[in-house]
C-alpha cells in the first residue's frame, strides 16, 4: 500500500517538530529532576544555612557550601583576570594586526585549544603546575594552581568570540577613523574595541560560564579540601567538584544536598546565559541602527 | 602620559598584542609537546591491545578502554544523529519566526551552556537510578546525547542553511512536496556538512568526562553489553592520575587522546572547507 504524499508530509513535519522540541524538553526535565531532588535540603537545612554555612560535614549532618562558593568564585575570578587581557590581546592580533599567513596558523591553534579534553589540562596541571606552586609554598594543590589551569581553558572562548565581534564592526568605522588621521592603535582602541564591546562582554560571560562549570581539571589540581581556604596557596573545592567527588557514594540528605549544590550552579549558569543573550542582542541592534 | 607620542603608544600596544598571541601558542605547544614527549615512548601495539590490569602502578594497556569508548560513541551517535538532524531540519526549513521558535532557540542556547556535571546529575537520577539502567554505557550514552544535542542541532542547521535556495526552488518547481524536497534534495546536498557536525560531536564526546564520571561507573573490564559499566579514554586518564597515580600510563593514554583529537580537528576543518567551497561554487 502506498501512503499518500500529503500524509507523509504532515507526519514528517510533526516528527521534526518533536525533535526540535527535545532540547526544551530535556532542559525542563533537568530543571525539574534536579530541583525535586535538591528541594528537601533547602527545607531541612534552610536556604540561608545552606548557602552561607561554612561547614560541610555530611556525617554530622552539616551542609554549608560557602567554602565551595568561595572556591568556585576565587578560581573563576583568578582565571578571568589572566584570560581577559591575554584573550583580548590575542583577539586583536587575529582580527586586525596579524598578516594572513600567521592568522592561518593561529586560528587552528586556538580551535585545538578548545578541543583538548579537560583531563589533559588537569594532567598537565598535576605534573607541571602543582609542583611549581609547591615551590612557593603549601602542597601545590591549590586555588593558584587551579587558576593557572583554568586560564588556559577559558582563553580560547574569549579569543574566538571577541575576534568575531571585532571583525563584525562595520568597515566604515575603521576607514573613518583612519581617514581622520588616527594611528592604527588609536583606531583599534578608540573605535573598534568600543564598537565591539557587547561581543567582548559576551565572550567574557561565556568564559565565566565555562570556568564555573569546569569539573574534572579542577578536581585534579585544587586538592578538594573541605576546609575554608585562607590563601591562594590553600587547597579548596569547587561547587562542581563537590558534586562529582561525592555523588557516587552519597545517600539520603547528603545526596539531596549535592543536588541542591547543582541547583545553585544551574541558577548561576542561567543568569549568565540570559546576560549574554541580552548583551549580544543589544550589540546587534546598535550596529543595525548605525548602518541605516 | 600626555607626553608619549601616539607612535610610541602604538609600538607598546602592538608589542603587547603580539605577546598575547605568542603566549597562547606557547600554552598550546607546551601541552601538546609535553604530553607527546612523555607519552609516546610508552605507546606500542602491545599497549593498545592489552587490557589494563588495575594494579597500583597501572600495569597493562588500554584495550578495554578503547572498546568502551567506541561502544559509547556508537550508541550516542545512533540516537543523537537522527534527533539532531530532525531538529535542525525543523529550525532551518519549517520554523516560522514566532515566539515558539524563539523559545526553542533559547532552550537550545541555555542547554548548550549547562555544565557537564549537571548533565551528569540528571543522568544519574533519571537513567542510572529511576530507569534502573545502573552505571552503564547506556546511561552514559543517553546522558551524552542530552549534552551534545545543542551542538549537533546548531552545526547541522548551519549545514542545511548553506544549501542554496535554488536547489529547493528547482525541486518544488518539479512538483516535489515539501518533504520530498527536504529528504531527496536538501539533506543529500548537506551531507558533507552534516558529517562535519557528526565528527565535531564525536570529538567532544571523546573529550567529555564529568557527566560520564557519574553515570558510567568506571569499570575497566571488557564491556559485554550496553548495561555493563565502562570507562572512556578521558576517564581512564583521570582514574590513572587520581587513583592509581600511574602518571606514565596516564601520559601514554593522554597521548592517544591528543592524537585522536588532532586528527579529528584537522579532518573537520578540511571537510568544512571542502563543503564551503562546494556550496559556494554553484
Amino acid at each position: 500500500m502506498k501512503i499518500p504524499h500529503h500524509l507523509t508530509d504532515k507526519f514528517a513535519k510533526y516528527t521534526v517538530l518533536v525533535c526540535a522540541a527535545s532540547s526544551v524538553i530535556i532542559l525542563a526535565a533537568i530543571t525539574v529532576f534536579i530541583v525535586l531532588q535538591g528541594m528537601p535540603t533547602f527545607q531541612k537545612v534552610g536556604v540561608f544555612d545552606f548557602l552561607f554555612g561554612t561547614e560541610w560535614r555530611p556525617t554530622y549532618d552539616k551542609y554549608g557550601i560557602l567554602a565551595m562558593i568561595v572556591g568556585s568564585t576565587a578560581v573563576t575570578i583568578g582565571a578571568l583576570a589572566q584570560a581577559i587581557p591575554l584573550g583580548i590581546a590575542c583577539a586583536i592580533l587575529l582580527a586586525e594586526v596579524a598578516p594572513n599567513r600567521i592568522r592561518s596558523f593561529l586560528r587552528p591553534a586556538v580551535e585545538l585549544l578548545v578541543g583538548i579534553p579537560s583531563v589533559i589540562y588537569g594532567l598537565i596541571g598535576m605534573v607541571l603546575i602543582v609542583p611549581a606552586v609547591r615551590h612557593i609554598g603549601g602542597s601545590g594543590f591549590s586555588i593558584l594552581a587551579a587558576c593557572l589551569v583554568l586560564t588556559a581553558m577559558v582563553l580560547p572562548t574569549i579569543i574566538s568570540i571577541s575576534e568575531d565581534s571585532i571583525r563584525a564592526v562595520p568597515h566604515a568605522y575603521k576607514e573613518g577613523a583612519l581617514a581622520l588621521g588616527a594611528t592604527r592603535w588609536q583606531t583599534i582602541s578608540r573605535v573598534l574595541l568600543p564598537s565591539a564591546r557587547s561581543g567582548i562582554i559576551a565572550s567574557i560571560v561565556l568564559g565565566m560560564g565555562r570556568a564555573v562549570g569546569e569539573t574534572m581539571a579542577m578536581i585534579m589540581v585544587i586538592g578538594n579540601a573541605i576546609a575554608f581556604p585562607k590563601s591562594p596557596l590553600d587547597p579548596a573545592r569547587t561547587l562542581t567538584g563537590n558534586i562529582a567527588v561525592e555523588i557516587n557514594y552519597a545517600t539520603g540528605t547528603h545526596e539531596s544536598a549535592l543536588f541542591a549544590t547543582g541547583i545553585v550552579l544551574l541558577i548561576f549558569i542561567i543568569v549568565l546565559n540570559t546576560i549574554t543573550t541580552v548583551v549580544l542582542r543589544r550589540g546587534i541592534q546598535k550596529h543595525a541602527e548605525h548602518l541605516t | 602620559m600626555r607626553n608619549i607620542s601616539p607612535k610610541t603608544v602604538q609600538k607598546i600596544a602592538m608589542t603587547a598584542v603580539w605577546a598575547g598571541g605568542f603566549i597562547t601558542v606557547a600554552i598550546l605547544l607546551l601541552i601538546i609537546i609535553y604530553v607527546l614527549f612523555q607519552g609516546l615512548p610508552s605507546i606500542s601495539l602491545d599497549f593498545l591491545l592489552t587490557a589494563p590490569q588495575g594494579g597500583l602502578s597501572g600495569e597493562g594497556g588500554i584495550s578495554t578502554v578503547i572498546v568502551s569508548t567506541v561502544y559509547l560513541i556508537g550508541v550516542t551517535l545512533l540516537i543523537l544523529v537522527p534527533v539532531g538532524i530532525g531538529a535542525a531540519v525543523y529550525l532551518a526549513e519549517y520554523a516560522p519566526s514566532n515566539r515558539f521558535t524563539g523559545f526553542i532557540r533559547y532552550g537550545i542556547e541555555v542547554l548548550a551552556g549547562v555544565p557537564s556535571i549537571i548533565f551528569g546529575l540528571f543522568g544519574f537520577v533519571l537513567f542510572v537510578t529511576a530507569l534502573h539502567l545502573k552505571f552503564s554505557i547506556l546511561s552514559g550514552a543517553l546522558t551524552l546525547v542530552c549534552l551534545l544535542l545543542p551542538t549537533m542541532i546548531r552545526t547541522t542547521e548551519e549545514a542545511i542553511k548553506a544549501v542554496p535556495r535554488s536547489y529547493r526552488e528547482g525541486a518544488l518547481a518539479l512538483g516535489c512536496t515539501r518533504w520530498q524536497t527536504i529528504a531527496k534534495v536538501v539533506i543529500p546536498a548537506a551531507i558533507p556538512g552534516i558529517i562535519t557536525s557528526i565528527i565535531l560531536c564525536t570529538g567532544r564526546a571523546i573529550g567529555e568526562t564529568a557527566c560520564l564520571y557519574v553515570t558510567m561507573g568506571g569499570s575497566a573490564a571488557m564491556p559485554t553489553s550496553l548495561l555493563s559499566g565502562g570507562r572512556t579514554l578521558s576517564l581512564h586518564v583521570f582514574y590513572l592520575a587520581m587513583e592509581t597515580r600511574a602518571m606514565d600510563k596516564a601520559m601514554a593514554t593522554a597521548t592517544v587522546l591528543i592524537i585522536v583529537i588532532v586528527v579529528v580537528n584537522a579532518f573537520t576543518n578540511w571537510l568544512a572547507h571542502w563543503f564551503y567551497v562546494r556550496m559556494n561554487r554553484g
